[in-house]
């Protein structure tokens, strides 16, 4: 959208002085998150730049963050404990939130609304309020403190996430497809995984990742559910935050921002991929 | 009409059409089930929680009867009746340990309850040692704990006791039995008896043979016996002789009221008295009156002292913060989706991803971010100062306040203002906007006039969003909003982890939850739940 030749020279101020506007909302958007990656090299503790840096003189810049992150306990045992809850919750979130995406998409489904505000009512509910309910609720049956009580909270809290993505690759499902395979006789089963699954693909990583992050990155219901010695990766990032900030906290955000961002390029190649396998089958 | 096998075409659709709602169940039912128990019942649980008081009536189950007929708003402390009745109660509490709970729960309501239950606690044991002493005087064998076991205990009982007593094991001993004779003629005593023998066995796992009942069940007794000498006639041989005794002899009456005065004179005024009263029942309302700043008294409901007034300022702080911040997102985040919405798709994909990064990036790394750089040594301070703006002795606080909670997240909200935005601004026909300019509209018209109104329906979708979420937040607040910047749900999580007022912070946590479900009605009514977009 170009200026016409027209255009008045207000036209004119105004078109580029829109434009200067965007840049800086967008540089709002990202400068906070990328500045923290060159920080994180800092050779000194300091959070800012040293002059050393500003130089660009080799020894302002340092690994030893990133040494005490992988290295040090108080840091290295958290990122397992992540690692050792996400992959499980957002096993459990795919295989039910699948099932329940690929029911919901049925013609014929009673009480259709009801169903899907419950099922998407995980991720509407404050966090802080899943967290008390489930604090007071899994003390009683004695899952609170445990490391199945907060992987079950994180898959419960992910499903809404696999239910929204499935559920938008089924809409442009034909379901003549599984009537075709059945009537050249394939059974339920080979008909799901032979036809439906590898449309649906696409939706479903989608949606797995999504609970995979939502459980990664979470930390309200962790710091109430989890035992102390469960600590996740973003507990103690909480913890370092609120009590002592030490640099080693720009390391482990800076990790982060590269998982998410391989996690944004993952799914910008399934939505091409599924706009290309709609493209092909037939509406 | 009939299918080829001959049965009726509607009954076979019907089948077909059962058959196929039983299969769409079957694959919802999982996660229903999941859901309902690992969310649902949370929930359902922080909902009862929020009206539930049966602590009061448990712990004190005599003494709440027996205060239902003294009248709230009198000016004297109840009768000798009730201090009776509590002193029963406590010392069953106290072997508990339950009293401590129960303090801190009415200390909730009234402070100073709390220690005012401890104390008495510690002194409710040694209430009528006198007249235990004096029975002990009367008959020394009122001194051996078996004497008791013989009067009250059903002799089968005694008998079973005695041979396990012979085995010389610790553990095992089996549980008191009241014989019918006792539980008809001295009821009170017994049961109390019964009490101090479940405790002893049970909880302390001691032999009752060789504990000391609670000076309680000697004054019982002692008051069950004067006041109906006839009793002692219902027991047989040396039990009937002993008990013929007491009610000859000239024992003294016990005086509850002057001992709870004696232990704190607090017992003496009414106010303790009405606290239990008033949160007797074991559904209150109670919690929720808290959470909007009123109380309970004797007079009605009434608003709390001016200092414990904090929640309806909480709930006003919140709401306004989330509205500010809604209303940020929306004056930042309107230009960049009416950008991304009219550029070419090629350049508008890749400013998409400098949206979609911070969407996707870890919260708490946002907020580390902006911790780093709001400090007063952090890189935005050092830029102010040096281009001169301002002086190095006068660098901005910028965190552990209201600003440092408005920056953060507005900037972490944004995301979800700009991708319902872009949604919508997608749709709008550019056609249109040049059509009212060809109409002779200047370009700030045709935008009022023509675009905006479209995109209407796009900025409710991303303000109630944004606003649902800014309103439950804990994390960005609890770092970056120091003591004047924090929500309700950094209270919430207060009451919870750290003063264990878990029925108040139950119903703060229904308040916030209705407030976010009617938001939600509202959201599904104009967008539709299944319209929300991810990535």
């Amino acid at each position: 959208m170009s200026l016409p030749v027209y255009a008045t020279p207000l036209q004119r101020i105004w078109h580029v002085a829109f434009r200067v506007l965007c840049g800086l909302i967008f540089f709002f958007l990202v400068a906070p998150i990328l500045i923290i990656i060159p920080l994180s090299f800092n050779a000194q503790d300091f959070f800012t730049f040293t002059p050393e840096m500003l130089r660009l003189d080799p020894a302002g810049f340092s690994l030893k963050h990133y040494d005490d992150f992988f290295n040090n306990p108080d840091w290295r045992l958290p990122l397992l404990n992540s690692l050792a809850i996400a992959p499980v919750a957002m096993l459990i979130s795919v295989g039910l939130g699948t099932l329940a995406a690929i029911g919901l998409s049925q013609s014929h489904v009673p009480f259709k609304g009801a169903i899907m505000a419950i099922l998407i009512s995980p991720m509407i509910v404050p966090l802080v309020i899943s967290a008390a309910g489930m604090y007071f609720f899994y003390s009683r049956i004695g899952l609170q403190g445990t490391y199945w009580g907060v992987v079950l909270a994180h898959a419960a809290l992910g499903t809404p996430f696999v239910i929204i993505t499935v559920t938008a690759t089924l809409v442009g499902f034909d379901q003549s497809l599984t009537r075709a395979a059945a009537s050249l006789g394939a059974g339920p089963l080979r008909t799901f995984f032979k036809v439906q699954m590898p449309l649906i693909l696409p939706g479903v990583v989608a949606g797995g990742l999504f609970a995979f992050i939502t459980s990664f990155d979470e930390v309200v219901v962790v710091i109430f559910l989890g035992a102390p010695g469960d600590k996740t990766l973003p507990w103690q990032m909480f913890t370092g935050l609120r009590e002592q900030i030490s640099p080693t906290i720009l390391a482990a955000a800076t990790v982060l921002v590269t998982v998410s961002a391989l996690l944004l390029i993952t799914l910008e190649i399934l939505r091409r991929r599924s706009e290309r396998l709609r493209g092909l089958s037939p509406n | 009409m009939l299918t080829a096998d001959g049965v009726p075409l509607r009954r076979s659709l019907n089948r077909a059409l059962r058959r196929q709602k039983l299969r769409a169940m079957l694959l919802i039912a999982p996660l229903l089930v999941f859901v309902l128990i690992t969310f649902l019942a949370p929930i359902g649980d922080m909902l009862f929680r929020s009206v539930e008081n049966q602590i009061v009536s448990n712990t004190l189950p005599r003494t709440v009867a027996s205060l239902s007929d003294w009248d709230l708003a009198s000016e004297t402390p109840p009768d000798e009746t009730v201090f009776r009745a509590l002193a029963h109660d406590l010392v069953i509490a106290t072997e508990l340990k339950t009293h401590t709970r129960l303090g801190s729960r009415l200390n909730y309501e009234a402070s100073g309850m709390s220690s005012l239950l401890r104390s008495t606690g510690r002194d409710v044991e040694d209430f009528g040692e006198d007249l235990s002493a004096s029975l002990a005087d009367l008959d020394p064998v009122w001194a051996e704990p078996v004497t008791w076991a013989d009067l009250l205990g059903d002799p089968a009982w005694r008998a079973e006791h005695e041979s396990w007593a012979a085995t010389g094991q610790r553990s095992g001993a089996p549980a008191f039995q009241p014989s019918a004779t006792a539980l008809t003629a001295l009821p009170r005593t017994t049961e109390i008896y019964g009490a101090f023998a479940r405790i002893t066995q049970e909880v302390n796992g001691r032999n009752l043979m060789r504990q000391d009942p609670w000076h309680l069940v000697a004054i019982t007794l002692i008051e069950e016996i004067k006041a109906d000498p006839a009793a002692a006639q219902a027991f047989a041989g040396e039990h009937a002789a002993r008990l013929a005794a007491i009610a000859g002899a000239d024992l003294a009456q016990a005086d509850f009221t002057a001992a709870f005065a004696d232990s704190n004179d607090r017992w003496i005024t009414p106010t303790p008295w009405s606290v239990i009263a008033l949160y007797a029942a074991p559904y209150t309302p109670g919690y929720f009156l808290n959470a909007v700043d009123l109380g309970k008294t004797p007079e009605g409901i009434a608003p709390r002292p001016a200092d414990e007034q904090v929640y309806i300022m909480l709930f006003m702080r919140t709401l306004w913060l989330s509205l500010t911040i809604t209303a940020l997102c929306l004056l930042l985040g309107y230009p960049v989706a009416w950008l991304l919405a009219n550029l070419p798709a090629r350049q508008a994909n890749l400013l998409m991803i400098l949206v979609l990064l911070p969407f996707w990036t870890s919260l708490l790394v946002r907020t580390s971010a902006w911790k780093v750089l709001l400090q007063r040594q952090g890189v935005i301070n050092d830029v102010l100062v040096w281009i001169g703006l301002i002086g190095d002795d006068a660098r901005l606080v910028m965190i552990n306040n209201q600003l440092g909670t408005v920056i953060a997240m507005t900037h972490i909200l944004l995301p979800f203002m700009i991708l319902p935005l872009y949604s919508v601004m997608k749709t709008i026909p550019p056609t249109y906007m040049r059509a009212a300019k060809s109409l002779g509209a200047n370009d700030w018209s045709a935008f009022w006039r023509v675009y905006f109104p479209q995109s209407v329906p796009g900025i409710a979708a991303g303000c109630i969003l944004v606003f649902i979420l800014a309103i439950g937040y804990y994390i960005t607040p609890e770092l970056m909003g120091g003591a004047r910047g924090v929500f309700i749900s950094n209270r919430i999580a207060y009451h919870i982890g750290t003063s264990l007022n878990w029925g108040l912070a139950a119903a703060l946590g229904t308040i916030l939850l209705i407030v976010v479900l009617v938001l939600y009605w509202v959201y599904d009514r104009f967008v539709g739940v299944n319209n929300v977009k991810l990535g």
